[in-house]
């Protein structure tokens, strides 16, 4: 993308310069004195613990009355330092730390990162592993826009939606209950496979409730897309264009409500998405209500994918059969003493990983989730940078905020849908 | 003092301690439980049904839960015991006034209200309204007005920048909307030509209410005179539709409440200008903020659905219904018109719960350019009416 009128802030000068105020003796000065009374800018520090930052997230606002003048985004307060606790543990033992990533997502997540080691070692899945992983990807999609709808919703004053949006993830989470034996902290996928096959009467409780789904969506669809006062507050707020949206690396609903159609589910087909039939729903004005229509529109696609994987969905195993690598099954561990000692040398030594450097890119709800892995060889990755949606979407904040009204600013963070977790991993 | 003076201050009093004690301040703590509940059925939730009379605290084997109907009680409780924390960068004076600065009004404008139409005892005629003056709607703004001040000095003396923003939004909408709201009352004024609301409210008693109009001194909308001079009444209901829209529309905006709750907003300003606030003293900003919207509630019912009368004719038997020499019909009105009260109170929850929320500009747009430009033309078209029919 050929921008000329993109201008990246100059780090290098302003830590320059905060390095000079402080040896002076003073903190950067936020509030610096006009001659003009009138003209004096109030500092208003929004969070890190503020209802409308969703977590974390820390804006140094200076206001000018209502309006925004200067927004300072500051991240980090979430920080565990997830990459580096990658380098010292086997792959299949970095599974649990991806569900703190995108908590409101994390069956993605695992998806995510065990598609990136599979890519390391080379492997593919058999087709049913693969199809159940959408299922786990879009039911996934489908609770973390439940929620970032709701919010905003929230955000803006209408608590009764929220309320609804979140009974609709509460299902969400029986569902992951049922299948993974956990709600929240899921870690379902292992290097080359799953934990377990889909439990029994997983696929009727699913399609109970995909029914169900799509009726509350539309209720909320009917709550809130003619709604004048969430209109006049989500219509021309927070606007991105598509070539800042380009520009800032947005990726997931943000870059498609900029209308950049964009989608690693179409662009860049893994798990088999290229066998089903679904759109990609993208905005014209880049606001927040093109945004939120489509999250809205993103879940009635993902109810159409479930189903269609659930329609097609395949016979036979979903880990692949490579008994060096991949845990044997339980009971042929406790009679056999071939299986007995590959379950030894991989629980304790982890999986054989050739050396090379790896790069993969999943479409989560938040956007584009990346794993770059570089291996050495051996059970566990040389480096580990995750590539997270959140943190990119939030550094557009600094240069959309200024100008809006302050009571736009939960609007517009509602509309980005973003989760500290990630953001700061 | 002679004896009538004596029986106006006995019975004045009386009347005060009722009131307040008995019939209001009942009110506005189970209108926190009603907000919870009826919020909870439109959110598919169940809301607090759980505190009712403790009888394991005496032995008993269960407690008797009583849908939760003690759960003002134990709010209030709660409210009293709990620390009374004042944060150390506060401004003291003002931050201890201002909480009865703003509970305080809502309670004075009670006093104008009509509550029930008279009562007879002992032979002495007793009105169910503790000051009858003929200033009625003047007074209740000139008091209303004031509450303002409580949430404008809370936000300011907390020192928090939150609460201010909240404390200088509430103070820019309040005087926005007194404006439209003193407007959009003055068709009704015209149409009963008197600002005496126990005499506005016989008035609707005896010809119909003022959006209600199915009856008039010539009988109701069955019988053949009503229709012979029921024409102007209709066309009165024009201007007085759009009063009763405006009107309610302010005393949303004038209470704070959904979706004009801008100073308390949870989401941008954190509580706004009750954020520091504590224990008992948050416990008089929320008194105050449902005293106000019980007021609201009984100044809507008063000027436009007939106050506590009955209507269809019926005003007239009910007053002469007696007990022995005590005629105490005006109960019944006075039943008639709480009855209306918490419909509207409940109303006015289902609002809150409904709707998102205004931007502050958007706010002060509605108000300046579109309320109180409506409500100025209103007048005009009222009074073209009123001279065309005279």
């Amino acid at each position: 993308m050929n921008s000329t009128d993109y201008q990246a802030p100059d780090t290098a000068a302003r830590a320059h310069d905060g390095l000079k105020s402080a040896q002076a003796g003073h903190a950067p000065d936020y509030q610096a004195e006009t001659e003009d009374l009138l003209g004096e800018k109030m500092v208003l520090n929004m969070g890190p613990s503020h209802p409308a930052t969703h977590g974390v997230l820390r804006l140094v606002l200076e206001l000018d009355g209502e309006v925004v003048t200067k927004c300072d985004p500051d991240v980090g307060y979430l920080h565990r330092g997830d990459e580096k606790i990658a380098e010292n543990m086997h792959y299949n033992q970095f599974v649990p730390y991806t569900d703190r990533l995108d908590y409101l997502a994390p069956l993605a997540n695992n998806v995510a990162y065990t598609c990136a080691v599979e890519k390391l070692m080379g492997w593919e899945l058999p087709p049913r592993g693969e199809a159940v992983r959408v299922i786990c990807c879009e039911l996934a999609r489908i609770a973390s826009h439940m929620l970032g709808v709701g919010v905003c919703a929230m955000d803006v004053g209408a608590m009764t939606v929220f309320l609804y949006t979140f009974t609709e993830r509460e299902k969400t989470y029986n569902l992951c209950e049922q299948l993974t034996g956990a709600r929240f902290t899921t870690s379902y996928t292992r290097v080359g496979g799953l934990v377990r096959d889909l439990p029994d009467g997983f696929i009727g409780n699913l399609e109970t409730f995909l029914d169900e789904c799509s009726k509350s969506i539309d209720e909320i669809s009917k709550l809130l897309d003619r709604n004048k006062i969430y209109l006049t507050r989500m219509c021309d707020v927070g606007t991105i264009s598509a070539k800042d949206a380009i520009s800032w690396g947005l990726t997931g609903p943000n870059l498609r409500g900029s209308g950049v159609t964009r989608d690693l589910r179409k662009d860049n087909p893994y798990l088999g998405y290229e066998n089903y039939d679904f759109d990609i729903p993208i905005g014209e004005n880049g606001d927040s209500y093109d945004r939120y229509l489509i999250r809205m529109e993103e879940m009635r696609q993902s109810i159409r994918i479930i189903r269609q994987v659930l329609a097609s969905l395949p016979d036979g195993p979903v880990n692949i059969a490579d008994s060096k690598n991949m845990l044997p099954a339980k009971d042929k561990v406790l009679t056999s003493m071939e299986e007995l000692i590959h379950h030894f040398i991989v629980a304790t030594q982890g999986i054989e990983a050739p050396a090379g450097e790896v790069y993969f890119g999943a479409e989560n709800p938040k956007g584009e989730l990346g794993f770059y892995i570089n291996s050495k060889g051996g059970g566990v990755p040389h480096r580990m940078k995750i590539r997270s949606p959140s943190f990119v979407n939030l550094s557009i904040l600094a240069h959309m905020i200024p100008g809006h009204m302050i009571s736009d600013v939960p609007a517009i963070l509602g509309s980005l849908d973003f989760v500290m977790g990630e953001c700061d991993r | 003092m002679d004896h009538a003076t004596f029986i106006f201050f006995i019975s004045t009093a009386i009347k005060i301690a009722i009131f307040t004690f008995v019939l209001i301040l009942p009110i506005i703590a189970y209108s926190t439980y009603a907000e919870r509940r009826v919020s909870s059925i439109i959110q598919d939730r169940v809301g607090p049904n759980r505190v009712g009379i403790p009888l394991t605290l005496f032995g008993c084997k269960k407690d008797i839960p009583f849908s939760g109907l003690l759960q003002p009680l134990a709010d209030g409780l709660k409210g009293l015991l709990k620390e009374d924390l004042v944060p150390a960068h506060v401004r003291k004076f003002f931050f201890w006034i201002a909480p009865a600065l703003t509970a305080a009004p809502a309670f004075l404008t009670l006093c104008v209200i009509p509550f029930g139409s008279s009562i007879s005892l002992f032979g002495e005629d007793i009105k169910l309204v503790i000051a009858d003056i003929d200033a009625g709607p003047l007074f209740v703004f000139a008091i209303a007005s004031l509450s303002v001040y409580g949430i404008t000095i809370a936000g300011w003396a907390s020192n928090n920048k939150y609460s201010f923003l909240g404390g200088v939004r509430s103070c820019a909408q309040m005087i926005s909307y007194e404006i439209a709201l003193g407007l959009s009352i003055i068709p009704v004024l015209m149409v009963f030509g008197q600002l005496n609301l126990s005499d506005i409210v016989q008035a609707q008693a005896d010809g119909g209410w003022t959006l209600l109009p199915l009856w008039n001194a010539h009988g109701s909308v069955l019988d053949r005179s009503y229709w012979e001079n029921a024409g102007e009444q209709w066309l009165l209901l024009i201007p007085l539709t759009i009063s009763f829209v405006i009107f309610t529309t302010s005393i949303f905006a004038e209470t704070n409440r959904m979706p004009f709750d801008l100073p308390e907003c949870e989401t941008e300003l954190v509580g706004g200008y009750h954020t520091e606030y504590s224990s008992m003293k948050f416990a008089l900003f929320f008194l105050g903020e449902y005293a106000a919207m019980i007021v609201g509630s009984a100044i809507i019912v008063t000027l436009f659905f007939g106050g506590w009368s009955a209507g269809f004719g019926l005003d007239t038997a009910i007053a002469n219904m007696a007990w022995g020499s005590f005629k105490l019909g005006g109960l019944i009105h006075l039943g008639i018109f709480l009855a209306k009260v918490i419909a509207f109170v409940i109303f006015f929850i289902w609002v809150r719960w409904t709707v998102p929320r205004f931007r502050y500009d958007q706010l002060m747009k509605l108000g300046w350019v579109v309320f109180f430009e409506l409500a100025l033309v209103n007048i005009f078209i009222t009074a073209g009416i009123i001279m065309m029919m005279n």
